[in-house]
Parts: C-alpha cells; structure tokens; sequence
C-alpha cells in the first residue's frame, strides 16, 4: 500500500492559524473564558493529533473538519474526566449541561455548530476589545486569540521583542479571564464597544497596510485578516452600521493597491511609479459598493472620509488626472473631524499636488505637533519630495538622509536610498 | 530492494512543544514535503501508522499489567512507516531528511528480517 496522490495534496497555506480561531471560539463556549487557557491546551491536542495522523495517512478530505472533531472530542474526554473531578468551573451558559451524559454531547455539539462558532468569534472580538485594555493590547489578542498569531509573530508584526509580547497577552488575557463568559451582543455597551471594535480593526489594517515590519507576507496577513474580521462583523445585522461599511470600504480600497506597493525585487514603489493595472480589480468593485453602502444615514465618520479619498485615488485614471482639489477638501474635514500629525502630513502632501511645492510645504510648516512627526521617516521624505520638486535637491537629499536615519526595515531604507541617487542625479 | 522500518520516536515534551498554529503549519509542510519526495522515488512500501501514545504493557509469567508502554518517555513510539531501499545506508540516508529531526525526535531504521 502506498500514499496515494490525494493524500499527498497541498495543505491550505493558513489552515492552522484559520482553524486556531474558529476552534478557540467554540471552546470557549463549553469552558468560559476564564479557561481559555484550557481551550488553547485543546487546540494544542488537536493540532498535536493531527500531526501525528496525517504525516503518516496525509492529509484528509476536509482537513478544517478534521480538525474540529479531533478538538470536540478531546473537549469531551476532558469534561467526563472533569465531571468528576470538576478542577474548573464551567461558564454560567453552559450550566448543568455539562453534568449528563444526556446534555453534554449536544450541548458540545451546538459549540461547534458553524453558526456558534460564527457568533462566539464575535463575541471574543467584542471581549478584546474591553475598554480596561489599551488599544495595543486589544489589537495584540485580536491577533492571537481571533488570528492563531503565536506571540512571536504578533511580536514581529509590531517590531517590539517576543517577552514583551508575551507579557502584553498574558495582561489582556488575565483581564479577559475576570469574565466567565463573553460579550453579550445585546448589552447595552454594544453600541459604544462596536466603535472600539472597529477602532481596534483600523489599527490592524494600518499596521498592516503602513506598519513597520519588514515581511511583506506578515503585513499582507495583517490586512488580509483585519478584511476577514470586518467582514464577520458587518454580517451581523446590528454590527452593520455605516461606519463598519465605511471601514470596510476603506480597507477593500486600500487592498486593492497593495501588490503594486511593491515591486518584483520587494521594493517599495511610489504612487507615480505605480501600474494601475496591478492593482486588484475585484477588491476595487468591493469596496465601491461597500463605500456607496456606508452613504446611508447621517453618519459621517473619519472612516467615510478615509474611504473617500481611498475612492479619488482609484476612480483617477492616472496621478495628474486624480482630483486633488476634493482630496484636499476631504483631508480639511478629516482634520476637523479627527486631526492628527499624520493626517496633516497627508493633507500637506496633497497640498503640494494641488497648489505646487512651495504650498505642500507651507501646510508642512503649519503643522501645529510637528515634532512629533519628527521620528517618522515619511515626514523628512515628504519634505524630501517637495524641496525636490521645488528643485533644491541639495535640501532635498538632506531629508532624504534624515529619513533613511529613522528607516524602521530594509524595504524603507532602500527606497529612500533610492530616491536620494534619483535626486542626486536631477541635480 | 530490502525493506526497513522507521520507528518515530520523541519525547512527550517534544512532542507538545511550542505548538502554535504556526509551528503546525510549517511541521505538517515539512513532512508532506518529505513524504511526497520518498513517494515519488518508490521508497514507500506502506506508509504506515501513528500510535496512540497510551498504552498497556503485560509482563512476565505472573502477566503483571503496567500503564504505558515506556520505561523512558523521553522515547515514545509515535508510529512507523514501512520504506524500501537499496541497502542500510540508503535507508539512512533517506531518514536523515525527516522532518521528525527538527526537535528532539529521532528515527530508529531497522530492516525486516528477511525470511531466506
């Protein structure tokens, strides 16, 4: 007998990390979240077992089923042996299920319904995103709990050491734990958690879109699972509200131009040395709908406003055809609205489209907190590109090298050495 | 061509370590890689089993009956995989690409005995 080719089949590139979520959600239901960690211990097993099983058999039909039986019954071998023993104390919901023989399969079972699990996922969003938690903590267990990131990997998504990280999850976790059971959607702090919520997704979409990590795969996983949650999100009809479709659109768009960033070599490309054509056609039809969605109702978020500019940028034939005169005005809004440094920084970039250089720089002058621009290298290489385009390409090569002091990966630092032997040879 | 076994061996710390579904992935591509090159070259007689790593053990003429079958759990048998290969040293050659050397696991190589 022989492995046949079926069994040797591709294994999906994130079934693990995939599956880690929709399995830790389901166990939750049955232990609470103040066992989480006995829920992570089952998908440990589960991942252990399958190993050990498909290395020798391969791989199986549904490997995201097979999976989720493994789990649901070492679940069910834990709680016979518990019963007994009863080391923890199962969630309120789950009750006196657990006690019977009788209850206890279908009560397992309907944990790890599709629908439940769908549900339970949203809850544990809603749980991470606990207002006694910082937002770089709600963001780091999103990653972990929702997204199967070890703490390593959340690590080098944010450029902060693995002990730190794991010190940040193990704080969120314990705060967690103080509730046995998960958010109740129909609470009455629904309304002000879903902003928290859409909040703690924009920050994972960024840190994938602008962050600093070098990998470009991790920061296409970032964007590609901040898409997946708000997604989940806006599929439950009370979570469906103009700003998580704003959010959403914004996101879509933004996707949609992020394999023309960079180049065969893994470099970063400015937006005039883009191929439009690269950019995703599919995610572009997605997030105008979505956008044209979010126009219900009279709620205008600085999400809309982001998309908005998100959408200028795509409907634009070519760089001198984009309609930089309603950008600006979009960024005047999105200042009134939520003004920040980098939002100024934008809106000075767009400026000097509009108006010319010497304007872009003037709106860069005006910036109220400047100095704290000052350690992001994309502030000293929008100075770069203005005095450039003014034609002081001595200045010019200055910012340049201020930036590439303060360039947080490879990929950055070679894209500002780059544009600095490009100034170098305007000169 | 003679037949040999792989004994897969491990320790229970080994075993459960670091399990991240990160770690799954890359141990189960790992191992998909390996197994799919010793396919492709006919090195596969049977593809073999895991085994449950729990276990009784009867012993002697008093069939006294003991948990586990390991007197060392740093050396648990987690299945076997039945190869053909030319002689010894191709059937340790070939295991010298096991994934299962990545941690602290090991492969025994034994030949089956052959009956003439």
């Amino acid at each position: 007998m022989t492995l046949d080719d079926e069994a040797l089949r591709e294994l999906d590139d994130h079934l693990f990390r995939r599956e880690s979520g929709r399995m830790v959600a389901a166990l939750t239901r049955i232990f609470g979240v103040h066992n989480l960690s006995l829920a992570e211990d089952v998908v440990q097993d589960a991942f252990v077992r399958a190993l050990e099983v498909w290395r020798m058999r391969g791989v199986p039909d549904n490997p995201a089923a097979w999976l989720m039986t493994a789990a649901k019954n070492r679940a069910l071998d834990m709680l016979r042996r518990e019963r007994t023993a009863l080391r923890f104390a199962p969630p309120p919901e789950m009750g006196r299920l657990l006690d019977t023989e009788w209850t206890l399969g279908p009560a397992v079972n309907e944990a790890f319904d599709v629908h439940t699990i769908r549900d339970e996922q949203l809850r544990m969003m809603f749980s991470c995103c606990d207002p006694r938690l910082g937002e770089d903590v709600q963001v780091a267990l999103i990653l972990n709990i929702l997204c199967g990131f070890s703490a390593g990997e959340v690590a080098s998504a944010f450029l902060i050491g693995r002990a730190a990280m794991e010190k940040r999850i193990a704080r969120g976790k314990k705060t967690l734990a103080t509730s046995k059971t998960l958010f109740d959607l129909a609470d009455a702090e629904f309304v002000p958690r879903l902003a928290a919520v859409q909040r703690a997704l924009y920050l994972l979409f960024n840190e994938g879109y602008h962050g600093s990590s070098a990998e470009q795969a991790i920061r296409a996983e970032l964007c590609a699972e901040a898409i997946r949650l708000v997604t989940l999100l806006s599929e439950y009809p009370p979570a469906d509200t103009p700003a998580t479709r704003a959010l959403a659109a914004l996101m879509h768009l933004h996707a949609a131009r992020l394999a023309a960033r960079v180049d065969a070599e893994g470099d970063l490309n400015r937006l005039p040395e883009q191929d439009r054509s690269r950019w995703d056609a599919r995610l572009i039809d997605d997030g105008l709908s979505l956008f044209d969605r979010s126009m219900s109702g009279d709620e205008l978020t600085s999400f809309h406003l982001e998309a908005a500019i998100a959408v200028e940028h795509v409907r634009a034939p070519s760089l001198a055809e984009t309609s930089w005169d309603t950008i600006v005005s979009l960024y005047d809004q999105l200042m009134a609205l939520q003004p920040s440094p980098v939002v100024a920084l934008n809106r000075a970039i767009a400026i000097g489209e509009l108006d010319g250089a010497s304007a872009g720089l003037a709106a860069l002058d005006e910036i109220d907190d400047r100095d704290r621009l000052a350690a992001y290298p994309f502030y000293h290489a929008a100075l770069a590109e203005l005095e450039l385009k003014r034609g002081n390409a001595t200045d010019a090569r200055e910012h340049f090298a201020a930036a590439i002091q303060l360039s947080r990966n490879p990929m950055e630092r070679r894209f500002l050495e780059r544009r600095i032997r490009q100034s170098g040879a305007a000169s | 061509m003679s037949e040999f076994i792989y004994l897969y061996r491990t320790s229970e710390a080994d075993r459960r370590a670091a399990m991240s579904a990160e770690h799954a992935q890359q141990s189960m591509q790992a191992w998909l890689a390996w197994m799919r090159g010793l396919e492709a070259k006919g090195h596969i007689k049977n593809p073999g089993n895991p085994l449950g790593t729990e276990g009784r053990v009867v012993r002697g003429q008093a069939k006294t009956v003991t948990d586990g079958p390991f007197v060392e759990i740093k050396d648990l048998v987690l299945g076997y995989t039945v190869i053909e290969a030319k002689n010894f040293e191709e059937a340790v050659e070939l295991a010298s690409g096991c994934p299962m050397l990545a941690g602290e696991g090991s492969v025994e190589i034994r030949p089956v005995a052959a009956m003439a």
